[in-house]
């Protein structure tokens, strides 16, 4: 440990803090007794299909073109999850298939 | 009583792929943090009080720099920026779910987030009891795996290399979802784009904001025939 305890405890307690204010702070913005603006509640309406596109591609973010394997596993793995998605429409296979094949890929083909 | 196990049986199901993002993700991080000295006590704590997978990791690193909480605190606002985006989007469905919303605002990481925004209980299950059911389990996972990880250390060891793609994977079947859900898939697409755009220009490390505001202000553009066309 390069912290002391009470350094640690502390280290983890503000980042506890500084979480739960990115989580809390639109329903301590809009309490429930207000009236939300319109424009806060359609935001709130489309945001979930623009942050699962974030999402897709944070989980990606570390990807490298420049440097092998520039990419290529996360590709076939991601389009085999989305046509396994489109053709079975069966959310554990998918995933669990397409994960298989990422750990295959990135285990034993492109080491 | 029944009614308990009722939203219980409907959640676990949707809980599936985050319980074994978890388990595994969980269990590295433990041995991670077990490594630089901080025993499995250490990361149960993190886990039920910090609960933010892609952040934990990032505090593995400032536990183990120079000790320095403003330049923490800081740093977790902009790691956890996005969560903004999921307690605009949580603000209609939290509402009115009395001594359930604290936690249920707690407990909303990525995953929580994606199952809850896009999944609707069955008619007769409680949707209070299914949201905090699906919050809960996903917590006992993290912590569970955490607690694993930190207790048997690194005498644990086999190939997981690549497990954490089930969380990509999980986004990828939920941003599908999404799309055959809905006519207008401008602020999907914006999402990509302007997500893509801004790593490119940005880097990986200093996206996420670009990419937040550039979603926000062409949301609010197009909002006209988005809101026509929902």
């Amino acid at each position: 440990m390069t912290l002391t305890t009470s350094q640690s405890l502390l280290i983890i307690a503000v980042i506890a803090l500084a979480t739960h204010i990115t989580r809390g702070l639109p329903f301590i913005l809009f309490p429930e007794n207000k009236e939300t603006p319109r424009y806060i509640l359609y935001l709130g309406k489309v945001l979930p299909y623009s942050a699962m596109g974030l999402l897709v591609v944070y989980c990606l973010k570390n990807i490298s073109f420049a440097s092998s394997p520039y990419g290529i596993p996360e590709a076939i793995a991601v389009l085999c999850v989305a046509l396994l998605h489109l053709w079975k429409n069966n959310t554990l296979l998918s995933i669990g298939v397409g994960t298989a094949v990422y750990m295959i890929l990135v285990q034993l083909v492109f080491i | 009583m029944h009614h308990k196990i009722k939203a219980l049986k409907a959640a676990f199901p949707h809980t599936i792929p985050v319980m074994t993002g978890y388990l595994f993700l969980g269990t590295a991080f433990g041995i991670l943090l077990n490594s630089k000295g901080y025993h499995f006590g250490w990361a149960i704590l993190m886990s039920i009080f910090i609960f933010a997978g892609s952040m934990q990791f990032v505090a593995v690193n400032l536990l183990t720099s120079a000790f320095n909480p403003v330049y923490a605190f800081f740093i977790t606002l902009i790691v956890n920026a996005r969560h903004l985006f999921y307690g605009i989007s949580m603000l209609k469905p939290f509402k009115g779910r009395g001594k359930f919303k604290p936690y249920l605002i707690a407990g909303l990481t990525d995953e929580t987030y994606s199952i809850l925004c896009s999944t609707e209980p069955p008619d007769q299950v409680d949707k209070t009891w299914f949201m905090f059911f699906v919050t809960l389990l996903n917590q006992i996972y993290w912590v569970t795996g955490s607690a694993f990880g930190g207790f048997l250390g690194s005498l644990f060891s086999f190939d997981t290399k690549g497990i954490d793609f089930v969380m990509t994977a999980l986004f990828t079947v939920i941003f599908i979802n999404q799309w055959k859900a809905e006519k207008n898939h401008i602020p999907a697409i914006t999402g990509v784009l302007a997500s893509v755009l801004c790593l490119f220009v940005f880097g990986p490390d200093k996206f996420i904001i670009p990419s937040m505001a550039f979603i926000v202000l062409v949301l609010t553009i197009f909002r006209k025939k988005i809101e026509e066309g929902i």
